[in-house]
């Protein structure tokens, strides 16, 4: 008990009449309660009022005891306090909370300076948890708050009154009794700044805190020993009286000062190992850090954001200052943004992006730009769910979200499997499109919601109007499913390719199911800007706006964002390919721009571009000049990105307003189709290709090529499907090396894990 | 309790535990016993697995062997960490779902325990999340 080697300024009968009346001696140690009974009693004695039981009640206004702590006392003290750990806070009978931070000892000697003018500071430091409005609870906090007490200005803002009631309701004051712990442990304020400082370097021993909450002139001198902490610990009193965890600002700006020494980005994570190292600074105990780590890394990521190393920081000073480390984070130590884009967990970025509402959006920052064919799925599930917000917000009675539950994560580390929203039948609404557009019916398609949707999505697949998707659509499809793209030019371009595909031959190219409308934008980026490259360098009909788009980012490796809307898609594309195929005459690239047209028709209004049909032949003419400017416009503005203007035909929008705002793939495709339908006659073929519309949607059917009534649309088309089928290929390599890269870097991650085991046998 | 279901919860990795913490603490070194014996089975199955994929290989071991007095059931992490639960055969309220989600729990609270970069791998957990979470499973549990 440090409290024996407190020298009282009493005789040493007196003291053993108090110990005995406190009851220490028969307890045979001193319990708070004792402690207390024992320093009013000090205070009794010292007043020169006999030592009774019930002086302790009777005797008012008592001076405080005065106190004569050697050093070795504090030391010995600190020594004590210091043992006590994490568990400290009910234990603080008796002991002198441990001032804050290592340099204790040191604070020994400043406190022993400080203990003679202690005087009411003494006193009060018992009294005070009776009288402070008692946040009992966490000992820690409310140390804190009493440390900030103190140092406000002087004693005399000390609540603690005067002795003499100070001590009547002390034996109520058990549960204040913590509190009096903190106070003698509450310099924490001070000293975190003083801590931090030594961290850098030795821990300055001198600039500890005074060690009893002694009066503020102690802890003021205390400071202003310490250098260039008295800022800080002012700011530290000032605010924590609320609020005994709360970050100051200066502390923050100090925080963020040193954060900005590791990671000069202030969005910016610190990587655990460099927190580890610089946390491992402050001296505290590896189990405390770990401790402090697991209460401050929020989102248990392995890594610190700017709050969390604030919290964690702060942390650390508390603890140094002695303030034991809580349960729980305390509030207003979270985090207070939890930057969902920027945590590492990829599975949050599908979210991220789908929800964005903008397909456009590149996947979150941490998901893999790579589109792959393997990888389609994962993105296609990303941007089925972009997809998905889209038939949510066009509320299309048809667009009745429902996602793929086959999907199988491509990746199967990831457990996240972005629902993949089934296409409700995007060749069906293709189909209504077309049948719309057949019945002569004004190019708008106000029917269904869908197409507004389509339109939506339209205005990013313009791009891919130029892609040709005759009759290669299938493997374009394929090949554009694969991509990863997130936006929704990409989608458009699987919509191209889906619907390709679907009408063409092979249903599954590469995607599992038969490559339905791809809403990913990695397959249709990819694809759709290979394909669009190609078909408008190649066929030169293509607009001239070559999808430039750099091969889609992959959405995060999505499971299968593409089985959903693929399957859909495939649907529709066949459908639109059907129709297309059904008039090969038709400039097979019409169709694209037919669904682009279409969905940028549906985006600027329902306004029907069917205008289009006339453009047949020259569809990368078409999305300029076709008709429908609406929808070309749209498409103009809104397909800014790699899906080229091309399919701004406003044929082809025409077309895809009768598409549903599916997922993207299958707007190419429809588009594709719509605009074949657009060019073609409208009347028979329409009627030819509603038919084949449903047989294709059924099946991949072979897009009829019956007709050979333009054997030039019918070697064009052929043309265009094997430009596409060179693009589908090389995307397809692409993809392949990006998967190979990723598996290498696994197996290296693995490896690295393994290392991490040396002694695992397995 | 008076027939307190032995939970006994052990992490082990290159099967020397890193944790290991039961109910009815009187009884822990055999737990510890059964445990260590446990391993053993759990290496069988895990080889028996072959070559396949890690993916393809479920980490729920299942009930590894019942015994007249207790039963033990098995986990393992893609990191071949592993997890042994003894339970109290007299429990016949634990169903294998709920020992899953047991499962799961404690993987997860041990994967965010290796997050924490002071922990070094193979060193016994100390984390008090961790702690906490087991001592919350287990009272759940009896």
């Amino acid at each position: 008990m440090y409290m024996v080697s407190i020298d009282v300024t009493l005789f040493n009968d007196s003291w053993l009449l108090i110990m005995q009346l406190c009851g220490a001696k028969r307890l045979g140690y001193f319990g708070r309660s004792q402690f207390y009974i024992a320093l009013k009693l000090v205070a009794v004695a010292q007043s020169g009022f006999p030592l009774r039981v019930e002086s302790i009640n009777t005797v008012k206004d008592l001076p405080l005891p005065r106190f004569v702590a050697s050093k070795n006392e504090q030391e010995s003290r600190h020594a004590a306090s210091y043992s006590s750990d994490s568990e400290n806070q009910g234990s603080y009978s008796g002991v002198i909370p441990p001032p804050p931070g290592r340099g204790q000892v040191k604070k020994g000697s400043i406190s022993h300076d400080t203990v003679q003018p202690r005087t009411s500071a003494d006193q009060q430091e018992p009294a005070s948890p009776v009288v402070s409005p008692q946040q009992s609870p966490p000992a820690s906090p409310h140390t804190w708050r009493k440390h900030n007490r103190h140092p406000s200005g002087g004693n005399s803002e000390r609540p603690l009154a005067g002795p003499g009631p100070f001590w009547a309701p002390f034996g109520e004051a058990q549960s204040g009794s913590s509190a009096g712990d903190a106070v003698w442990s509450g310099h924490s304020p001070p000293p975190p700044q003083e801590n931090w400082v030594s961290f850098a370097d030795t821990p300055p021993t001198s600039t500890l805190l005074t060690m009893h909450p002694a009066s503020v002139q102690d802890q003021t001198t205390v400071r202003t020993v310490a250098s260039a902490t008295t800022a800080n610990e002012i700011r530290r009193q000032s605010s924590s009286y609320d609020d005994p965890w709360k970050i100051t600002d200066e502390q923050r700006q100090y925080y963020v000062n040193q954060f900005k020494t590791i990671q000069p980005d202030l969005n910016g994570f610190i990587p655990g190992s460099a927190a580890k190292e610089f946390f491992t600074k402050s001296k505290l105990p590896i189990l405390e850090l770990s401790h402090i780590w697991e209460l401050s890394d929020f989102d248990k990521d392995g890594a610190l954001t700017l709050d969390e190393f604030c919290a964690a920081f702060h942390l650390v000073v508390a603890r140094k200052n002695g303030y034991d480390l809580p349960e729980k984070l305390p509030e207003s130590l979270m985090p207070k943004l939890i930057d969902l884009e920027d945590t590492a967990d990829v599975g949050d970025q599908p979210g991220e992006v789908g929800y964005s509402g903008s397909p456009a959006e590149a996947p979150p920052s941490k998901s893999p730009s790579m589109p792959s064919l393997n990888q389609t799925w994962p993105e296609l599930n990303q941007s089925s769910e972009q997809w998905e917000t889209f038939s949510e917000r066009s509320s299309s009675s048809q667009t009745l979200t429902q996602f793929d539950s086959n999907i199988a994560p491509a990746d199967p580390d990831t457990a996240i499997v972005h629902p993949v929203p089934i296409r409700m039948t995007p060749s069906k609404i293709h189909m209504q499109e077309m049948e719309l557009k057949r019945t002569g019916s004004d190019h708008t398609n106000p029917t269904s919601p869908l197409l507004v949707k389509t339109s939506d999505l339209s205005e990013e697949n313009k791009i891919n109007s130029s892609v040709k998707f005759a009759s290669g659509n299938t493997v374009a499809d394929g090949y554009s499913s694969s991509d990863s793209f997130t936006s929704d030019p990409e989608q458009i371009g699987n919509n191209v390719t889906r619907q390709r595909s679907h009408s063409g031959t092979s249903p599954d190219n590469t995607a599992p199911p038969p490559p339905p409308p791809r809403p990913q934008p990695s397959h249709s980026r990819s694809s759709s800007l290979d394909m669009n490259r190609t078909f408008s360098v190649t066929t030169g009909q293509q607009q001239a706006g070559v999808v430039a788009q750099p091969p889609a980012v992959p959405p995060r490796p999505q499971p299968s964002q593409a089985p959903g809307p693929v399957v859909h898609r495939p649907v529709d594309a066949d459908g639109l390919i059907t129709h297309t195929s059904t008039s090969p005459q038709q400039i097979p690239e019409q169709p694209n721009f037919a669904d682009f047209s279409q969905f940028e028709v549906f985006a600027a209004s329902n306004v029907n571009e069917e205008q289009d049909d006339e453009a047949e032949k020259h569809p990368e003419v078409l999305p300029v000049e076709k008709a429908s400017d609406p929808a070309s416009s749209l498409r103009v503005a809104k397909t800014d990105s790699k899906m080229e203007e091309k399919t701004a035909a406003s044929a082809p929008a025409n077309v895809s307003k009768g598409t549903t705002p599916l997922a993207p793939p299958p707007k190419p495709v429809r588009r594709r189709l719509k605009s074949e339908d657009e060019l073609r006659p409208e009347v028979d073929e329409h009627t030819q290709k509603t038919g084949v519309l449903a047989a294709v949607l059924a099946s991949q059917p072979s897009i009829p090529r019956s007709v050979g009534k333009d054997k030039k649309a019918i070697q064009a088309s052929i043309r265009r499907n094997k430009e596409t089928n060179t693009v589908l290929a090389r995307l397809n390599s692409e993809l392949q090396q990006q998967l190979k890269d990723v598996l290498e870097e696994r197996i290296s991650l693995e490896v690295q894990l393994e290392q991490l085991r040396p002694f695992s046998h397995l | 309790m008076a027939v307190p279901l032995p939970g006994d919860k052990t992490v082990v990795a290159q099967n020397y535990p890193l944790y290991i913490r039961s109910v009815p603490t009187e009884s822990e070194l055999k737990f510890h016993y059964m445990v260590h014996t446990s391993l053993d089975v759990v290496d069988e199955k895990i080889s028996a697995m072959g070559k396949a994929l890690v993916d393809q290989r479920e980490l729920y071991l299942g009930l590894l062997y019942p015994t007249e007095d207790y039963k033990v059931y098995g986990y393992v992490t893609n990191s071949k960490v592993k997890f042994v639960m003894v339970v109290d055969s007299s429990n016949t309220a634990l169903r294998d779902n709920e020992i899953r989600s047991m499962f799961r729990k404690l993987h997860n609270s041990y994967t965010d325990v290796m997050c924490n970069p002071f922990y070094n791998p193979g060193d016994r957990i100390q984390s008090r999340a961790f702690d906490s979470m087991v001592t919350s499973m287990m009272v759940q549990v009896c």
